[in-house]
C-alpha cells in the first residue's frame, strides 16, 4: 500500500524552469493519470518519482521514506518505446527481474529455480494475453504486444509504484481498448499504486481514480522560461473507482450485447478478487 | 518501370555477381597473352600455366632447403599472428568499451584517452615496436593489436552508449547492479556490432601484419611476398595476393556466419 507526498516541488534545467512548486499526495493504490499539453514536464515528474532524475528543490517522500536516489525494483515503468529488450524473447524478458535479483554475479537462474520462474513466466504471459508468444522477440510483436509484455515484466517484480509514460499512446485505438480491458484488471489486482502520463482524456477518464493536470499559469513567450509548470486541475473520478472492486461502468461489457444483467467479473480473470461485487 | 524498381532473380543475382570477376579474369589472360607474345621471358604478367606451375612447387613440394611446404608454413605462421593480434584487440575492445560505455567515470578518464591512442599511425611505431619487443613474434603481433583495439574499442563504447537510456532505467527498476546491466543488458547487445567491426578490421589487420612481415620474419605470406619480390616472382606473388585475399573472405564469411547463429534477434526486422 503505497502513499507518496510530494512537496514543494520545483525541476529546473539551467534557466529553464520546468516545474514550480507541485505539492501532491496520492493515496495508496490510487491510479493517478497525469494529463497536460505537450512539453509542460510530466515525463520530468516521473522520472523524478522513478529516481532518474532529481528534484530541484522540494521532497518526494513515499511510505513515509524519502524516495531512494535512484531507480529500483520498488517502482516499474513502462515507456511508450524501448520498455523490452529486443535481445531477448519474450519469455526470457519476463524472466529477467527475477533473475537479476536472485543471481547477482550471473545474473541467471538454473535447474529447479529456473523452472519455477519460467511456469510463473509463463502464467503472467497467459494473463497479459501473450500465451503462445514466449519463444518471439519483441521485434517479431505488434505494438500492442509488445506493451503487454512490457506490463508483465514489470509486474513480475511486483513493484509498489508503477509508472506509465503514455505506454498505449502508440497503439490504434481498438487496440487501444483492449489493453485498457487489461490494465484496469492488473490494477485491480495487483497491489500497485499507478501514475500514468497520457495525453488521451477518454484514457485518463477511463481509467484513473483521479486526474491531474499540469499547465503553466503563465505562457506569455517571454514568461515560458521563468515560469514552470504546476498543477492547474484535480479530479477525483466520480463515482469513485476502487483498487479491488469492480464498479458498474468499468465492468468488460461486449460492445455488441446490451443485456445489463450479463455484468460480471471480466472473463479472464485468474486470481480471485477481494470483496467484488456479484 | 524505374532502375530503382528492378530487382534481380536469384539466377540474375549470381550472372551479375560473377560479372566482373569474370571480366578481371578475362582482362588479365589478353594482357598476359600480348605481353607473352611480345616477348617471352616478360615476367610482369605470367602466364596460368606459369602460376599453376610455382602453386605446385610451393604448395605440393617439399623445401629443398627445409623440408617444409612453402604456403602452408607460411600460412600457418601468418595467421597465428594475425589470429593472436585480433583475440587479443577484441577481448581489449571488450573491456575497455564496456567499461566506457557504461560507467561514466570510466568514460571521463578513459574517453579521451583512448580516442588519442587510436590517432597514434601504428606504423610509425613499428620501428619501436621492434627495437623494444625484439623481433620475434611478439612485436608483429603487438603492432596487429595497437592498429585494430582502439577502433574496435570506440566502435563498442559509442555503440553501448547509443543503447536508449530507457533500457538501462528499465534494467535498474528490475534490480540489476552496474555489472548486471553491464553483463546481461548492453554487453549481449553490442556483440553483434563488435562482430562486424572486426569484420570491418580484418583488412586493417592483414595490412599491418604483411607490413611486420616485410620488415623481418622467418617465414609469413607477407615475408614470402617480399622475399620472391626481389627475383620479380610475379608468378609466386600473384597466387599468394589471391590466397591471402580468399583467406579475409572466408573469415569474413564465418564472423557473418557465426553473428546470425549467436544473435538471431540481430536478424529480426521489426
Ligand atoms: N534533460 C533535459 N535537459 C534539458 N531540458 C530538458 C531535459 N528534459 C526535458 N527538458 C525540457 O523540459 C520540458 C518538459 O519536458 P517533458 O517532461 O519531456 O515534457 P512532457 O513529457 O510533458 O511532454 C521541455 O521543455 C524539455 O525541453
Ligand atoms: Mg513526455
Amino acid at each position: 500500500m503505497t502513499a507518496l507526498t510530494i512537496q514543494g516541488l520545483w525541476k529546473e534545467y539551467g534557466a529553464q524552469v520546468v516545474l514550480e512548486n507541485v505539492n501532491l499526495t496520492i493515496a495508496p493504490r490510487a491510479f493517478v493519470a497525469l494529463v497536460g499539453p505537450s512539453g509542460c514536464g510530466k515525463t520530468t515528474f516521473l522520472r523524478m518519482l522513478l529516481g532518474q532524475e532529481r528534484a530541484t528543490r522540494g521532497t518526494i517522500v513515499m511510505d513515509g521514506e524519502p524516495l531512494p536516489s535512484e531507480p529500483g525494483p520498488d517502482r516499474g515503468v513502462v515507456y511508450q518505446r524501448y520498455s523490452v529488450f529486443p535481445h531477448m524473447t519474450a519469455l526470457q524478458n519476463v524472466m529477467l527481474g527475477p533473475e537479476l535479483r536472485a543471481a547477482r554475479l550471473t545474473g541467471r537462474l538454473w535447474g529447479a529455480a529456473r523452472r519455477k520462474l519460467a511456469d510463473e513466466a509463463v502464467a503472467l504471459l497467459a494473463e497479459v494475453g501473450l500465451a503462445g508468444a514466449e519463444a518471439k522477440y519483441p521485434a517479431q510483436l505488434s505494438g500492442g504486444m509488445q506493451q503487454r509484455l512490457a506490463l508483465a515484466q514489470t509486474l513480475m517484480m511486483r513493484p509498489k509504484l508503477l509508472l506509465l509514460d503514455e505506454p498505449f499512446g502508440a497503439l490504434d485505438p481498438g487496440i487501444r481498448t483492449e489493453i485498457h480491458t487489461l490494465m484496469r484488471r492488473l490494477w485491480h489486482e495487483h497491489a500497485m499504486t499507478v501514475v500514468m502520463v497520457t495525453h488521451d482524456m477518454r484514457e485518463a477518464f477511463a481509467l484513473a481514480t483521479r486526474i491531474i493536470a499540469f499547465d503553466r499559469p503563465r505562457n506569455r513567450p517571454e514568461e515560458r522560461e521563468r515560469y514552470g509548470a504546476t498543477i492547474t486541475n484535480d479530479i477525483a473520478i466520480w463515482p469513485p473507482r476502487v483498487a479491488g472492486r469492480q464498479t458498474i461502468y468499468d465492468a468488460d461489457i461486449d460492445p455488441v450485447q446490451d443485456d445489463l444483467n450479463r455484468f460480471a467479473i471480466t472473463a479472464g480473470t485468474t486470481r480471485p478478487t477481494e470483496g467484488s461485487l456479484p | 518501370m524505374r532502375l530503382i524498381n528492378m530487382h534481380p532473380g536469384r539466377g540474375g543475382r549470381v550472372l551479375l555477381a560473377a560479372l566482373p570477376f569474370v571480366i578481371l579474369g578475362i582482362a588479365y589472360l589478353i594482357g598476359s597473352a600480348l605481353r607473352l607474345a611480345e616477348n617471352p621471358g616478360d615476367k610482369l604478367l605470367p602466364s596460368l600455366d606459369a602460376m599453376g606451375r610455382m602453386i605446385e612447387v610451393m604448395a605440393f613440394t617439399p623445401d629443398r632447403r627445409t623440408g617444409d611446404y612453402l604456403l602452408w608454413t607460411d600460412t600457418a605462421a601468418s595467421l597465428l599472428r594475425l589470429w593472436s593480434g585480433l583475440a587479443i584487440a577484441t577481448v581489449i575492445a571488450l573491456v575497455l568499451g564496456l567499461l566506457n560505455g557504461v560507467l561514466p567515470v570510466a568514460r571521463a578518464m578513459l574517453g579521451p584517452f583512448i580516442a588519442f591512442l587510436s590517432m597514434v599511425p601504428p606504423l610509425a611505431l613499428l620501428p619501436v615496436l621492434f627495437i623494444v619487443l625484439g623481433l620475434g613474434e611478439v612485436s608483429k603481433i603487438a603492432l596487429i593489436v595497437i592498429g585494430v583495439a582502439p577502433i574496435l574499442t570506440r566502435d563498442l563504447a559509442l555503440t553501448a552508449i547509443a543503447l536508449p537510456r530507457e533500457q538501462i532505467v528499465k534494467a535498474e527498476t528490475l534490480s540489476a547492479s552496474s555489472w548486471l546491466v553491464a553483463w546481461r543488458v548492453v554487453l549481449p547487445q553490442v556483440m553483434p556490432r563488435l562482430i562486424d567491426s572486426l569484420r570491418l578490421q580484418l583488412g586493417p589487420a592483414f595490412l599491418f601484419l604483411i607490413a611486420a612481415e616485410a620488415i623481418s620474419a622467418e617465414g609469413g605470406l607477407g615475408y614470402r611476398i617480399f622475399l620472391v619480390r626481389r627475383y620479380l616472382s610475379m608468378d609466386i606473388i600473384f597466387p599468394y595476393v589471391l590466397w591471402i585475399t580468399l583467406l579475409a573472405v572466408t573469415m569474413d564469411l564465418c564472423l557473418r556466419l557465426l553473428r546470425r547463429r549467436l544473435y538471431p534477434w540481430a536478424e529480426v526486422r521489426p
